[in-house]
């Protein structure tokens, strides 16, 4: 079947089997690779797509379903030269590990604030409970979260990957409390 | 050592701008023009035999390019059809363990056959037309059953049990004969499944020209997957590239050699083409090894005040159908850790392993030590019930001295230092320990079940010496100084989420003086990188950081000599100082490492006799494991009318050494306290007796939602190490170890009003509430 | 994780529909948000060989709660449910259900009338519909007919939309007095237990009482006896509540799966029955 949607704001025109599923039109046929699969029931949410602006699983959805329709995938979300408050807030407080669950979660993270944009922790976890980290335990998830969206009502400006380096930290945490317990033996240059 | 700026701060990750941006090339990103596409046809049975496979129709299919069964792998010219188990014990029964099955299916997702088509899609529709007869054969799932005769696993056996180890330190059964009590308790550490969001993962292609196979995998161990491939295909190592791209997570199950990696590879070389195989997550439950699974019957001896004096212990451990690569050798390492932080020295043991028909267990998060971890710190609780004494006093009296380190333990380890009691007092004193009991009793006279748990843990890390490893236990690093003066390090380790990329890129800034961005770190990928081990039990940065520590050392020397011959000066007069060469005493001199990288690559100013180029590889082998410890405190209540657990407070006090990132190293610990309290509260995969698997999709087996854990409230002691030179002690695995029991002690000590001693994991509501029930009779499993 | 082929059709009407699904028969399978079908289509539990999709009609993903009784069209997703203050204040037992149910993602594309024509055993609505004494409006070729939702949820994924018919709408008389509280499972988010309660209260005592259970047996069911038994009750007796919720699952064929038994099953819905009896009377 024929299919025209707007992904990421460009047209898109592609010729589908219907049991084609949504993600696997992004990944395979569009070439974007950032939203990954990690189930096959509808669980983990790491598929998370925007469809006209909401948050939907896209291995839950046929691409035919789509068609006529908007896609944001986490490509569109934003990019290296222009990161979403979502996407600093995630790397500034180490809100990923592995990364795989990352680009859903934070598409989840987006819709979110755009439904409740000053949420509490407790609001933050029941409105990601349609994504699934096995790294983080979460802690971060939530904190990175909190963080963006101080950042959405503040209206602070996109940075860029290059803005925001070099990573020099602008503080220094005082020296652990380890210093000088290298051993000796391992001190001396040794060529 | 001049660890200034970089180490030590919250730097954030160089790897984040490709994940966060969906630019990073995970296995399944991996694009390569010709690619086609394999599914596996799995067992439906626990045990069956394969009476015939019928693969016509599929093949039939004009999508379908080719189907292979078992038998088409077993015939082939140089391959071995069994796949590798590393070890080192005298009287394992290592039964084949077939690439495809061959006659026989031992568990549920057993591959049986593949096979390759144009398209996923049409690879998927034409397993559905490969009709395979089986014959049903009585199947075990029960270790104790399996152990105590048949039906066999493996009939050629006669036996289902692999190995037996017998144990024995000290005079137990003096400690025992003088005990003043003897807790008794079998406690039952439950399978679960390490789902990493990324399932098993991999694209193989074969250059026929060059004789060459190349595979992306979804691998924490990209050289020993050459290895074991190069062995089970015959091909010559060095015609084999392998490459972990971006990998999804690991925690342990991805420290394999799986079956659909040599099958997958076979078939890029009969095709010569690129061959994908990516798997679903059913099969991922099926397919992917478990972790856990053992019964620990346990006796404790103690004196009434407390104090403990002897343990006699039967580790019965449930190794699956088949050994994977390390399957062996987990529950062997329960026993090592078998008394944890306590000074006891009586340990009479036994540890037994036993074929089943279910999926092979192998190393998860934590590896054999979380189940050590999990039956001593109930035993302390347990003892401290019976006598009525308070948890962590008991603890407190049967700590490891910290002027006692390193301390040689009954099972033959040393521990290389450690400091229990403060990283306890530190806990207790987060959580106001006292107020806490006194708002316990409170609450419960009025109806209402606040539980208090601690784990004091200490863990075996670093893995290891070789000679106490089942492979080489060393790794490596190259350090490059390119004449423009970016720094590559190559590393032997392949970070999946642990954040090497940026840790190691920490250090060399500051030893070697450049600003971060200019170093970049390169790994999992082994035509890039010499060979090293991987990353698994918390190694990455204590063996792999190591390594690159020696090969800073080595740069630094060279660069010395470079400077001190343009400055007519005595090498041993330079030194490094904030990075750079100088004069010792003398500020007015100095020559940055790329300056001397520049020197060296320019090769006309250099000392006599020393080569040209600023590059070094160095090997870091360890002299020893390292041992983090630390105490986790859960605080939970218990619903009574309903058996549901809420974690009201969640504190973890680790010692991993120096924290090189302790952004990083939270983040670590977060990760393992979340893994660990979900196998507490509601992890637990689950075969019938007949061997289905009951818990095979993501709708049955609960991994933690956010709302499903709890806020974690961190804080550290910083205990030196002289094992490896950057006084690191890993913390991978920590969180996972320390967590579980400290859940499971609260959950449990909410409940002693019921008289409740042990319940078995997962804690879930419903065993909770039986519990509470008037006259429980106790029978919920 | 890949489905069978099928065939796909846009219905952009409701007769549309009903003629492409008299053409095909038990081949076809209605499309709206997909959310209970295409999972069990990637598991390959269901092959329809043919698709209509029906999420294009136009006028049935409305919420009337300005009528009397409120009117919801079958296609009105979730979200849109979980997110009307109208819905809130009218039929918050509706409201919970739609908030509670899935995840977010879930609730952005499934609809109320999939949900219900599924007929799952563990969902959430059927406790509610059956709670609220709804109708169901089930379009046909000769007409339609409506059923009360205790005679549409008929068992285990089974329910009395005949393969040619369509559920257009679903309507219900407003129920202030109504909550819907759910034991969760940990993996699913389905209802181990899940009690749908509508109360209306004379005097600071109940007048009267639907209450209906979902998650514990092979279909949703009204409990009789705790309805009959919580009449009278004043709504500050939470001893006298919990009383009246005793035996809220008796006679009923509880299930078992490997995280709760039948029996625990058969406990809990009286003690989640407790609860939403007492949310219902609270608001």
């Amino acid at each position: 079947m024929q299919i025209d949607l707007t992904v990421n704001g460009k047209r898109a025109s592609l010729d589908v089997e219907p049991r084609l599923l949504l993600a696997h039109a992004l990944r395979d046929s569009l070439n974007l690779t950032g939203t990954h699969i990690g189930c096959d029931t509808s669980s983990c949410g790491a598929c998370t797509v925007l469809l006209d602006g909401v948050s939907v699983k896209s291995c839950t959805v046929f691409a035919v379903q789509a068609a006529g329709q908007e896609v944001t995938t986490i490509e569109g979300i934003g990019n290296a030269d222009s990161l979403h408050a979502m996407q600093e807030a995630f790397w500034s407080s180490h809100g990923l590990q592995c990364g795989y669950c990352t680009t859903g979660m934070i598409v989840s993270a987006v819709d979110l604030l755009r439904r409740n944009p000053d949420p509490s922790d407790d609001e933050i976890r029941s409105g990601l409970e349609g994504n699934l980290c096995r790294c983080t335990g979460y802690e971060n998830i939530v904190k990175s979260v909190r963080a963006a969206a101080k950042a959405m009502r503040d209206g602070t400006d996109r940075h860029s990957v290059r803005e925001l380096m070099p990573l020099h930290p602008p503080a220094v945490d005082p020296p652990p409390s380890g210093e000088g317990i290298i051993p000796k033996q391992f001190q001396e240059a040794n060529a | 050592m001049a660890f200034t700026a970089m180490v030590g701060a919250r730097i954030r990750r160089r790897e984040d701008p490709r994940l966060i941006t969906g630019r990073a090339t995970y296995v399944d990103d991996v694009r390569q023009v010709g690619t086609v596409y394999a599914a596996f046809v799995r067992s439906p049975h626990g045990h069956a035999k394969i009476v015939s496979i019928d693969t016509s129709a599929a093949k039939a299919d004009p999508r379908v390019l080719a189907v292979y069964t078992g038998e088409d792998l077993h015939h082939a010219h140089g391959v071995k059809s069994s796949l590798p188990v590393a070890h080192k014990m005298a009287d394992l029964k290592t039964p084949p363990h077939y690439m495809l099955a061959l006659d026989e299916v031992r568990v549920v997702g057993d591959a049986v056959a593949i096979v390759v088509a144009t398209t996923a899609y049409a690879a998927r529709d034409a397993v559905e037309l490969i009709a395979v007869e089986y014959e049903v054969m009585p199947a075990v799932t029960d270790v104790e059953k399996a152990a105590a005769g048949p039906p066999y696993v493996h009939a050629s056996l006669g036996t289902n049990i692999a190995f037996t180890m017998p144990f024995a330190a000290g005079d137990t059964d003096k400690a025992f004969a003088e005990a003043d009590v003897v807790v008794k308790q079998r406690i039952v550490n439950q399978r679960v499944a390490p789902v990493p969001i990324e399932p098993r993962s991999m694209v193989a292609n074969w250059d026929a020209g060059m004789q060459q196979l190349t595979i992306y995998s979804a691998t924490q161990i990209p050289h020993l997957l050459r290895t074991q491939l190069a062995v089970v295909l015959g091909l010559p190592e060095n015609h084999i590239r392998a490459i972990a791209p971006e990998v999804g997570g690991g925690f342990g199950a991805k420290l394999n050699v799986y079956a659909e990696e040599a099958v997958v590879s076979w078939v890029a070389m009969q095709l010569e083409c690129p061959v994908k195989y990516i798997e679903t997550r059913s099969e991922c439950f099926q397919a992917m090894i478990h972790g856990r699974d053992q019964i620990d019957d346990l006796e404790i001896a103690a004196k009434s005040d407390g104090t403990i004096t002897g343990m006699r212990l039967k580790i019965t451990a449930n190794l699956g159908a088949y050994h994977q690569l390390l399957t062996p050798v987990v529950p062997t390492l329960t026993l090592l850790m078998a008394h944890g932080c306590y000074r006891f020295e009586n340990i009479s043991a036994e540890v037994v392993g036993v074929f089943t028909n279910t999926m092979s267990t192998d190393a998860y998060r934590g590896a054999g030590r979380p189940e050590a971890t999990f039956f001593i710190e109930r035993s302390i609780d347990m003892v401290a019930q019976r006598l009525g004494l308070d948890p962590a006093e008991v603890r407190r009296k049967n700590f490891i001295a910290k002027t006692s380190f390193p301390h040689t333990t009954a099972t033959g380890l040393t521990y290389d230092s450690g400091d229990y009691e403060t990283t306890m007092d530190k806990a207790l004193k987060i959580v106001d320990y006292a107020g806490l009991r006194k708002r316990q009793e409170e609450l419960r006279k009025q109806g209402r079940y606040l539980g208090i748990g601690l784990s004091t843990y200490v863990e075996v890390c670093g893995m290891g010496p070789s000679a106490a490893m089942p492979a080489a236990g060393w790794d490596s690093a190259t350090i490059r100084v390119e004449p423009t003066g970016s720094i590559t390090v190559l590393t032997g380790i392949s970070p999946h989420g642990q954040g090497e990329e940026t840790t190691f890129a920490q250090i060399v800034s500051d030893e070697l003086g450049v600003p971060i961005d200019q170093v970049s770190v390169i790994h999992g990928d082994t035509d890039k990188v010499q060979y090293g081990v991987g990353t698994f039990g918390s190694r990455g940065t204590a063996v792999g950081g190591a390594a690159l520590q020696l090969a800073i050392q080595t740069i630094q020397a060279k660069a010395i000599k470079i400077a001190a011959h343009q400055w007519e000066a005595n090498p041993d007069d330079l030194e490094y100082r904030d990075g750079k060469i100088g004069i010792k005493g003398d500020p007015s001199k100095s020559m940055t490492t790329p300056e001397a990288g520049f020197a060296a690559f320019m090769g006309d100013n250099l000392p006599p006799g020393l080569e040209p180029g600023l590059d070094a590889t160095r090997r870091f082998e360890p002299p020893n494991f390292v041992f983090p410890f630390g105490t986790h405190v859960c605080v939970v209540e218990v619903d009574a009318k309903s058996g549901q657990v809420e974690v009201v407070q969640y504190v973890a006090v680790d010692d991993c050494g120096r924290l090189l990132n302790p952004m990083i190293v939270e983040g670590q610990i977060h990760g393992g306290i979340a893994q660990g309290l979900a196998q507490a509260l509601f992890e637990e995969v689950v075969y019938s007796d007949d061997g289905q698997l009951l818990t095979g999709t993501l709708m049955d087996y609960a991994i933690p939602h956010a709302e499903q854990v709890p806020h974690y409230e961190l804080d550290h002691t910083v205990t030196g190490t002289t094992v490896n030179p950057l006084g690191i002690k890993g913390c991978g695995e920590a969180g996972t170890i320390g967590s579980t029991p400290a859940v499971a002690n609260a959950v449990i000590d909410a409940l002693a009003p019921f008289g409740v001693v042990h319940i078995d994991m997962p804690l879930k509501p419903e065993k909770l509430w039986a519990a509470m029930q008037p006259k429980s009779n106790g029978s919920v499993r | 994780m890949i489905p069978a082929a099928f065939e796909y059709k846009r219905a952009n009407s409701v007769d549309e529909a009903l003629r492409l699904l008299g053409e095909h028969g038990e081949d076809a399978k209605l499309l709206a948000g997909g959310h209970s079908l295409i999972p069990m289509m990637k598991l390959r539990l269901a092959a329809p060989a043919m698709l209509i999709d029906i999420a294009g009609i136009p006028n049935l993903d409305q919420i009337d709660a300005a009528s009397d009784p409120l009117t919801i069209g079958a296609l009105t997703k979730h979200a849109k449910l979980a997110a009307s203050d109208e819905l809130q204040k009218k039929a918050p037992a509706l409201w919970d259900a739609a908030n509670d149910l899935g995840d977010p993602q879930v609730r952005n594309r499934g609809t109320i009338g999939g949900a219900s024509a599924h007929g799952d055993p563990s969902a959430d609505y059927p406790a509610v519909l059956q709670a609220l004494d709804a109708t169901f409006t089930l379009a046909g070729k000769n007409g339609t007919r409506e059923l009360k939702a205790a005679e549409f949820f008929r068992g285990m994924f089974e329910t009395a939309l005949g393969a040619n018919e369509l559920l257009t709408k679903i309507s219900f008389a407003a129920a202030p007095k109504s909550a819907y509280v759910k034991f969760h499972h940990p993996a699913s988010h389905y209802a181990v237990v899940g009690v749908a309660v509508a109360l209306t209260i004379d005097g600071g005592a109940i007048e009267s009482a639907r209450v209906a259970i979902t998650g514990v047996g092979d279909v949703a069911f009204r409990a009789a006896g705790v309805e009959a038994a919580l009449k009278g009750v004043k709504t500050n007796d939470a001893d006298g509540l919990a009383a009246a919720c005793a035996g809220a699952a008796s006679g009923v064929q509880a299930r078992s799966d490997t995280f709760a038994s039948a029996s625990y099953r058969t406990a809990m819905a009286d003690v989640f029955a407790a609860r939403a009896v007492a949310q219902a009377a609270a608001r």
